[in-house]
């Protein structure tokens, strides 16, 4: 197997792995303002590391540098994207999720504020 | 190689499929959004993997410049739309 082969597997596994904790993120996370993280950084990330991978598998052609093209793009777009929806929610008053405390300051232990997305 | 990039393939659609019960469920209007959003952005990825698996990449690279520059235009647009000041979100 190809050297050029191998390093593409490695780049495409990575960015699998950043796309299935991305996903992961966007399932677990309490609140909108979380999810951006998952969706602004991990994403980003994974599909750059995913389409590197592609691009050193295909070689030296013109459709690399379509590739090359839409990583570079996604690499912009995809954070300016998720800031401009994270903008647009906070200046609508969405307000931020928060762990309930007591007033000793202390944290109470329970996500009963889970729910804060809703208001 | 082929193989590998189908199980890839099948992979980044489950990834999908999460993303796709965010849109559907997902608490605000913001929530489905950037959901949505990630499903673009898996959606050409899945497209320029589905390509190398059928050695057409010229073609599925020019749709895929496609996806990405609409993705990024609807969620600008969503993003403007919903920017309202002081009035709630939906």
């Amino acid at each position: 197997m190809l050297v050029q082969t191998i390093v593409a597997i490695i780049f495409i596994l990575g960015g699998v792995f950043f796309l299935t904790v991305s996903s992961i993120g966007l399932l677990r996370f309490p609140d909108f303002y979380a999810r951006t993280h998952a969706v602004g950084k991990s994403e980003t990330l994974g599909s750059i590391l995913v389409l590197a991978g592609l691009a050193i598998y295909n070689g030296w052609e013109l459709s690399t540098a379509k590739v090359l093209f839409i990583l570079i793009f996604v690499l912009i777009a995809n954070p300016t994207a998720t800031h401009a929806i994270a903008r647009a929610a906070l200046r609508s008053g969405l307000q931020p999720w928060t762990r309930k405390t007591k007033p000793n300051g202390k944290d109470d232990g329970n996500d009963n504020n889970i729910e804060a997305g809703t208001g | 190689m082929s193989s590998f990039l189908l199980g890839i393939t099948i992979f980044i659609a489950l990834l999908t499929v999460a993303g796709l019960y965010r849109v559907a469920v997902g608490k605000t209007i913001f929530d489905r959004i950037i959901a949505a959003g990630l499903v673009g952005t898996n959606g050409f990825i899945l497209l320029i993997l589905i390509g190398f698996i059928f050695e057409r990449v010229s073609m599925f690279v020019d749709i895929a410049i496609a996806y990405a520059l609409l993705n990024f235009v609807v969620v600008i647009v969503f993003g403007k739309y919903f920017d309202r000041g002081k009035e709630r979100y939906p």
